[in-house]
């Protein structure tokens, strides 16, 4: 037996039980740090001044997810809330009922509306946004000229900045309607986590801009003096645009811009109220990341941007930490304890063989189950070992413990070496584990030391992706505890 | 072997780092690979670890056997004035144009024009030759936009030919076209044994094929490695509590009896095992899933300390050893 073993079997007793991530960090020497601050999920979903929540933050962290989760929870707890999705999985957007892209919120059925919460999901179509802003906007001959136009729709339908504007578009009109207490907003997968922020802006100006002025009215500035100099580049420009993109496309644009502006009322002013509207106090941001070191370097560039355009950060949602109930068992005490019971030669003198990893066919199939009692045996290959059964092996074990260490039972290729090399697997799993843990430990602390500020709630990992509500109510309780829920080792 | 190799993915999935090995993979043994950067994130210079990348083809490392590694972030404004520059002569009323806005106008606002500026870039690093004739670059890698893009955005054909149906942008789009549309291209998929990322991939090959947009291979990203199979996950569940903790014990790591050490490590570690079941079936499926692709599949391992630049040559090295490079 080891010194480690025996200390491992006193050292525990001797000290107040640690903080089980503390402890882990302190194995796997780094340090330890102050934890951060913890974002308290069901005050802000309850609180009936939080009007708008967004969840942002880069792809694949489980953004919709959580603002699907955070939609039914506060619609749980007796709020009117409506969901705004961008590209939901299928069958996420099934078990919502919004497969259907008809770019309208429509009721979520089975929930748990005892405290007379609603919850209302809906899918953003940016397309039909779009349409529905010209239509809404402009008298029926000039919305066709506008839905007609080339330019028009392939504006409509492919510039990268369309879904992030027609998102926030959406948003402004569900908050116009006011027939909903809260509204959860899903921000689009962006090549940058900023482009929801940027693209109103930048779609606005340039439909409301000097360059779009310029091809709509020529007329009214060339007679201006001051203005000579921009009539000539004008002309040029013109020219060379027309050069460029061929003199029908100019002249799609031109059509496309005139009907635009007068219809519009300055897309400027649009994107400018919408800004103000995620100013505003009733609005919350929730940045979603995964412990993953780019999700984080996002989640930080994230806050710092959030910071400088004075919109409300509520906190950061950490999805996919991992946890383990074993936390006190290091990756190296684990992985020399597996090497140890793989190859018994390490403690065993007499040259049995080494443990063959990921073959368990050796298990039961023994020739010369030699040194230890047949029963055993039997209960280690029967899966109906009764408890009495089990409570005798264990005294027996027990009692035993210390020679079994110094002498490990059975020999190789014995049913014992398979139950060794079971454990031996268990030991890698756990290993591989707690470095995960010391991963993702590292870099949320990174994360924590750059923004001491920001509350955090922690979401553990599970094994699959939610598909129906009750995952997401589970994703909702895990939100609100704010720290993984460890299975606990029994004590 | 396609000289240009566009590197696409679901977010998250890892496309860039991918799209760093492989041409760290392709330049190996005296290569000269070009790896290209379209949407403005500076990806590849933190995973190379320098400075943000300019609009300029700078070496950024060496590969085993004295291959080279350039790097190009393309900025689709200064894409286009190189273009007018090229095409045109215009210098000064290129910057008269930024001035107006005219430049940001068009390859913002006009949606294909933007991509055909990027994807006419990278065709034209593919095309150079130098003065001897020879190919600058032997190979062209891009780390392109995410799966729920790529189509489009290679498609630019399709985006522009409503737009500009004469011209040179019309011009420009069609030999683009012909590029990439041509067996010099293979656009590869890189995805996680996850059921969204999968189903992206699968949505995104049908729309690959539907554009008859040559497809390559599927690269598996971030795969753990099995330390259980399917049988010891039966056998686990099979094997008593006791025993298992007679066995942590024998291990030296405490007492089997109920309440000592090894026996209390038994419930979390079967619970971990659990997991791990549960998450095995789920990436069994999923392989399952891209295997009926009938697409070569490539597995990447999972880089215990993350992705730095050692572990960049460490993929590169699976990547030829698997045959992709």
């Amino acid at each position: 037996m080891s010194p480690d073993g025996t200390q491992a079997q006193t050292r525990p007793q001797g000290k107040d039980r640690p903080q089980g991530k503390a402890r882990a960090l302190a194995q796997e020497g780094a340090r330890p740090l102050s934890p951060a601050r913890v974002l308290d999920i069901d005050p802000l979903l309850q609180d009936p001044g939080t009007r708008i929540v967004v969840c942002c933050g880069s792809g694949g962290v489980g953004k919709t997810t959580t603002a699907a989760a955070l939609g039914l929870r506060a619609a749980e707890m007796g709020r009117k809330v409506v969901v705004l999705t961008i590209d939901p999985a299928r069958r996420l957007a099934q078990s919502m009922g919004i497969d259907s892209l008809d770019n309208t919120p429509r009721r979520v059925k089975g929930i748990d509306d005892a405290a007379g919460g609603e919850l209302h999901a809906m899918m953003l179509d940016m397309k039909r946004t779009f349409d529905e802003i010209v239509e809404a906007h402009a008298d029926p001959d000039r919305a066709a000229a506008i839905l007609g136009n080339p330019f028009y729709q392939s504006l409509s339908a492919g510039f990268a900045g369309t879904q992030e504007y027609m998102a926030m578009e959406k948003l402004g009109q569900l908050r116009a309607r006011d027939e909903w207490d809260l509204i959860v907003v899903d921000t689009p997968p962006s090549r940058s986590a900023l482009d929801f922020l940027d693209a109103p802006k930048r779609l606005g100006s340039f439909l409301d801009g000097k360059l779009i002025r310029l091809l709509t009215a020529p007329a009214k500035l060339g007679g201006r003096a001051g203005m000579k100099f921009l009539n000539v580049g004008m002309s040029m420009m013109t020219g060379t645009l027309g050069k460029l993109l061929g003199g029908q496309l100019l002249k799609d644009v031109q059509t496309f811009v005139a009907a635009m502006d007068t219809t519009f009322g300055g897309f400027r002013t649009r994107a400018d109220a919408t800004y103000k509207l995620l100013q505003a106090p009733g609005t919350a941001f929730l940045v979603v990341a995964a412990p993953e070191r780019d999700a984080l370097r996002e989640a930080a560039y994230f806050v710092e941007r959030l910071a400088a355009e004075d919109m409300p950060l509520a906190g950061l949602v950490l999805n996919r930490v991992h946890g383990s109930g074993a936390d006190r068992l290091s990756a190296e005490r684990a992985l020399a304890a597996a090497e140890n019971l793989e190859d018994p030669r390490i403690v065993d003198q007499d040259g049995g063989k080494a443990g063959v990893r990921n073959s368990p066919d050796t298990y039961g199939s023994s020739d010369s189950p030699d040194s230890d009692p047949p029963a055993d045996a039997a209960s280690a290959t029967t899966a109906d070992a009764t408890d009495a059964t089990n409570a005798a092996n264990a005294t027996d074990a027990g009692a035993t413990a210390t020679e079994d260490a110094s002498a490990p039972a059975g020999a190789p290729g014995t049913p014992e070496r398979s139950v060794d090399q079971l454990a031996a697997g268990l030991l890698r799993l756990h290993a591989d584990r707690m470095h995960l843990l010391s991963r993702e430990q590292r870099t949320r602390d990174r994360f924590t030391a750059r923004h001491p500020e920001v509350a955090v709630t922690e979401v553990a990992a599970l094994p699959g992706d939610v598909h129906d509500l009750a995952g997401l109510r589970d994703i909702g309780d895990r939100l609100a505890t704010g720290h993984p829920e460890l299975p606990e080792a029994r004590v | 072997m396609s000289r240009l190799q566009v590197v696409s993915g679901k977010g998250g999935t890892g496309k860039t780092t991918v799209a760093a090995a492989l041409a760290l993979a392709l330049a190996t043994e005296g290569k000269r690979t070009l790896l290209v950067e379209v949407e403005g994130r500076q990806g590849i210079a933190q995973l190379f670890e320098t400075e943000a990348l300019p609009y300029e083809e700078r070496k950024i490392a060496v590969a085993p056997g004295g291959g080279e590694v350039y790097a190009l972030a393309i900025d689709p404004e200064l894409a286009l004035l190189d273009y007018l520059q090229m095409f045109y002569k215009l210098g000064s009323a290129g910057r008269a144009l930024k001035k107006l806005g005219a430049i940001d106008f068009a390859t913002t606002i006009a949606p294909g024009l933007r991509d055909v500026l990027l994807t006419g870039k990278a065709c034209e690093a593919v095309r150079r030759k130098d003065r001897n004739g020879r190919f600058v670059y032997d190979y062209v890698v891009m780390d392109a936009p995410p799966t729920g893009r790529i189509t489009r955005f290679l498609n630019v054909n399709g985006e522009v030919a409503g737009l500009a149906k004469v011209g040179p942008i019309h011009n420009q789009a069609q030999a683009v076209m012909r590029v990439l549309k041509s067996p010099e291209t293979s656009v590869h998929l890189v995805t996680l044994l996850e059921e969204m990322p999968v189903q992206e991939t699968v949505d995104g090959i049908a729309e690959l094929r539907g554009a008859r947009l040559p497809v390559g291979r599927i690269a598996v990203n971030m795969v753990r490695p099995e330390v259980l199979d399917a049988d010891a996950l039966e056998l686990v569940r099979s094997t008593p509590r006791t025993a298992l903790a007679r066995s942590l014990s024998g291990a030296g790591l405490g007492g089997a009896r109920r309440g000592g050490h090894a026996e209390r490590l038994v419930d979390p570690l079967l619970e971990q095992a659990e997991e791990y079941a549960a998450r095995y079936t789920l990436e069994q499926e999923q392989r399952a899933v891209l295997g009926e692709l009938g697409l070569p599949l490539h597995e990447l391992p999972m880089l215990a300390e993350g992705v730095d630049l050692a572990g960049l040559y460490e993929l590169a090295t699976e990547l030829r050893k698997q045959g992709i490079a």
